[in-house]
Order: C-alpha cells, then sequence, then structure tokens
C-alpha cells in the first residue's frame, strides 16, 4: 500500500512533493511492480488537492520509468526506479550529491560526519539489492507487473 | 495565438469618487484554477461581478469566453457557472425544487450528481432552503453550479462562513469538476490554505490592481524572506527582485524574488543578514500586503515602503 502525504503550506511545489512520496514508496519496498496507483481524481480528493497537479506529478513518475499508465486502465508501478541515460542518472547524482554536501558544510558537519549520515540513509532505504541501477527484483517485478494488468479488468 | 475564457484588460472602476480598480490586467488560462486574493474591500468582488457583466467598467475590458462581458450574450452565461457571495436562492424553495428549477435553466445538468453532492453533505431534498444552515446553502449553490457542468466556474468567496469539515466538502465537489471536465475556474478566497490546495495560479489584487500574478509553485519556490539589518549609513536595497521591504525592530524584512548566493553576499556586505526562508501563501500575502511596521509593531516604520508594483513573480 502507498500512503501519500504532502504539506501544503511547505514551499516544496505539491507535484514534487507527490512524486517524491510515490519514489520514497518505492524505495522503502513499500510497493511491488504491477501494483496499481490510485486514480488522478481519487488522489487528489484523497489529499484534497488539484487533479491537475496529481496529472503532472504521474506525468514526471511516468517519463521517469517509476509507474506506466495504461489508457483507461490506471496506473501501475515498475518495479523499476528512475530510467534515464547513464550519463543523465549521473549528472542528476552528482547534482544531488553536491547541493546535499553545500548544505552540509554551510550546517558545519565534516566530511566523516556527512559520510556516516549518508551511509545511514542508504541502510534506511535498503539500497542492498541495488548495482549499476540495476534492480535484481525488477525482472521477477515485471513478470508481475504483466501478469497482473491481464488480470485487471475495467471498473 | 491561444484564447483564454478569461481576460482583464486595463479594468478601471470607481465608486462615486473613490477608484476601486485602477487598470486589473489578467488572463486565466483553460483548464486552470485561479485564485483571486486581496484584503477586504480591496476589489475582488467588483472584478468578479464586471467579469460576469452585472457591473460596467469604467474604463478597460473584460472578456469572459472571448466575448465583451459589458455586451454579454446569453449563450456566452449558458456556459458559465456562478456562485455569489451571498448564496442567492428562492426562498420558497425545497432543495428538490431548488436542483429541478436549476435543471431547466441548463440542458447539460447532471442531476445524479446533485443529488450525489447533496446526499454527501448531509441534507435532505426534502428540506426547504430557508431551513438551511448558511453553510449548507453556500454548498448547495456550489454544487448547482459544478452540477451545471459549466466551462467557467467564478466563485465570490465560496468557502465564507463554511467550517473546515464543510471546505473540505467543497473542495471535493470542485476536485470533481475539475477531473470531470477540465473546467477552468476563477475564485476569490480568504483561506489561503485551501487556496494552496487546489490553485494552480495566484493573484493578489492590492490598491486597484495586481500586485503579483504568478504560478502557486514560482511563489513557492522563488520568493524568499531575508531578514536584513544595514549598517549605519546603508540603504535597504532596492532592485527588481526586492517585492517589499518591511520595518523591522531591527532592521527591516526583505521579500526577495529568488535570490542566489550571490545576492545573499552582496546584501552581507552592507549589513547583517538572515537565512532565506520560504513562506506559506498565508505568510506571503501578510508580507506582501500588511501594513509596513507589521501587525504586531507599533509606529516603527521609519522607511515606509509601500508595496511595490510588481506583476509578475518568475517567468
Amino acid at each position: 500500500m502507498v500512503v501519500i502525504r504532502i504539506d501544503p503550506a511547505s514551499a516544496e511545489p505539491l507535484f514534487e512533493q507527490v512524486v517524491f512520496a510515490v519514489k520514497q514508496a518505492v524505495a522503502r519496498g513499500q510497493v511491488a511492480a504491477g501494483d496499481k496507483l490510485p486514480s488522478v481524481r481519487e488522489l487528489a480528493r484523497e489529499l484534497a488537492i488539484n487533479p491537475n497537479t496529481v496529472m503532472r506529478a504521474y506525468e514526471l513518475l511516468e517519463r521517469d520509468g517509476v509507474i506506466v499508465r495504461r489508457q483507461g486502465a490506471g496506473s501501475f508501478f515498475t518495479g523499476r526506479g528512475t530510467e534515464l541515460a547513464p550519463t543523465e542518472r549521473n549528472r542528476q547524482l552528482q547534482d544531488l550529491l553536491r547541493r546535499a554536501a553545500t548544505e552540509a558544510f554551510h550546517l558545519g558537519f565534516s566530511a566523516d560526519e556527512v559520510l556516516a549520515a549518508l551511509r545511514a540513509c542508504l541502510e534506511e532505504l535498503r539500497f542492498e539489492g541495488r548495482r549499476d541501477g540495476g534492480d535484481p527484483t525488477a525482472r521477477s517485478a515485471e513478470n508481475g507487473e504483466s501478469g497482473t494488468s491481464d488480470s485487471r479488468s475495467k471498473q | 495565438m491561444t484564447s483564454h475564457p478569461i481576460e482583464f484588460d486595463c479594468v478601471q472602476r470607481w465608486y462615486a469618487d473613490r477608484p476601486v480598480l485602477q487598470g486589473l490586467s489578467f488572463r486565466v488560462e483553460p483548464g486552470t484554477v485561479y485564485a483571486l486574493l486581496g484584503r477586504n474591500g480591496s476589489g475582488k468582488t467588483t472584478a468578479l461581478r464586471i467579469l460576469l457583466g452585472f457591473l460596467r467598467a469604467h474604463h478597460g475590458t473584460a472578456r469572459l469566453l472571448g466575448e465583451d462581458t459589458a455586451e454579454l450574450p446569453a449563450a456566452i452565461r449558458g456556459r458559465v457557472g456562478y456562485v455569489s457571495e451571498d448564496h442567492r436562492l428562492y426562498p420558497t424553495m425545497s432543495v428538490q425544487q431548488a436542483v429541478e428549477f436549476e435543471a431547466g435553466t441548463r440542458p447539460g445538468f447532471r442531476r445524479e450528481f446533485a443529488f450525489q453532492a447533496i446526499e454527501r453533505c448531509g441534507f435532505g431534498k426534502k428540506q426547504r432552503i430557508p431551513q438551511l444552515s448558511r453553510g449548507q446553502r453556500a454548498q448547495l449553490c456550489i454544487i448547482l453550479a459544478v452540477a451545471g457542468d459549466p466551462e467557467v466556474l467564478i466563485c465570490d468567496d465560496p468557502a465564507l462562513g463554511l467550517d473546515v469539515v464543510m471546505r473540505r466538502e467543497l473542495l471535493d465537489v470542485l476536485i470533481d469538476l475539475l477531473a470531470d471536465s477540465g473546467a477552468t475556474v476563477l475564485f476569490s478566497s480568504h483561506f489561503l490554505n485551501d487556496v494552496e490546495r487546489i490553485a494552480d495560479r495566484v493573484g493578489i489584487l492590492h490598491d486597484g490592481s495586481l500586485l503579483v500574478d504568478a504560478n502557486m509553485e514560482d511563489l513557492k519556490r522563488r520568493v524568499r524572506r531575508v531578514a536584513f539589518v544595514p549598517r549605519e549609513g546603508v540603504a535597504p536595497p532596492a532592485g527588481d527582485d526586492v517585492l517589499r521591504v518591511r520595518s523591522r525592530r531591527h532592521g527591516v524584512d526583505l521579500l526577495l524574488d529568488d535570490p542566489d548566493r550571490a545576492r545573499i553576499e552582496a546584501l552581507r556586505a552592507g549589513g547583517e543578514v538572515g537565512e532565506p526562508e520560504a513562506l506559506s501563501l498565508e505568510d506571503l500575502f501578510v508580507e506582501l500586503v500588511g501594513p509596513d511596521a507589521g501587525v504586531l509593531q507599533n509606529g516603527a516604520g521609519d522607511s515606509t515602503n509601500q508595496p511595490q508594483k510588481t506583476t509578475e513573480v518568475a517567468s
């Protein structure tokens, strides 16, 4: 089950909060490939936000390969992480780490402290299975995904 | 050129010799939700009434679905839903009669949707209008407007007088409309946390025109408050990116559009600078249109800065 929570008063745009919450659920292993996401309307009502915002979040998640949308059937988790060209993936990772490192520097942390904190974050998110962006569970997950979509009928 | 369902072009309006709108200009993109904000008396209701053709602009033009609202054809009115501030309903009718009456005036009226929504809100078809609470009347008006399947929905402070649970129901009704039809919505409101949830774009009306006309996410991502205590003889900073300077007990609070590190470093050369803070819409609103010296502080305003005429935040 995916629990998506947002904070409308936060400075982070709502669609980014939705994208992050979904990616977080994947990273924490709370969803399996083939799991269905709530419809745009369902999630908009659940979070009491504009359906345009949810739509935009879903578009970004699909672009990143985290979900796949099927006409009339809904949106499903692919079970894969973000799908991007290797150089682009590397660039985004560098970007993220540089930003985190800069902020950490301004907060007065040492390099060792930052490394330790990063390691703790990674452990929390069960990164063990991942190598070269390929999640060993992804293959079995893909099978599960197609199986699920076949058995699913329109509601 | 894409056509905008709602357009204000340099609209001016006076009441006797008091100017209310002094060149109001903005457009609403199709399928978006635009929140018109402003303090009491800032002219929100006047603007909406001009848009609906209930009131004449003294100068400039308002267009609704492409038509000048000074001469609005009946066919256009049929494509527009309106919820007035005072939730006008015929007092002799029952809820059911009000639904049937509305259905009679609109070919595309969704009876089923209306009755379901009414049931969800917890009042009965048989109840008479005068028996409804103020909040229930507001809910009924919105349900009737949305059930008419309007291309454009205009609401004047729809949440006024509703408790927080009723306001959520109201959002539900709006969300349904948006999910079903991609309608364009223009509404005024004082409930800024609701606005944060539902609005794509925000306009802040102040002194007769828009002080801000920006995407919600741009507002949140770009505008930062920075506390600044200038050294002796250093003037508070000016520039296009300075949205507001407000006197504080010590120094000033600056509202800056997208300050980068270089901007902050430049400030640091002139005095003490705090960390840039992101703001909720409510804080942002108060920072922009609140009194200069701040609500809790009396008469400290030596550098009385009126909010500057900054119509666009960001791209």
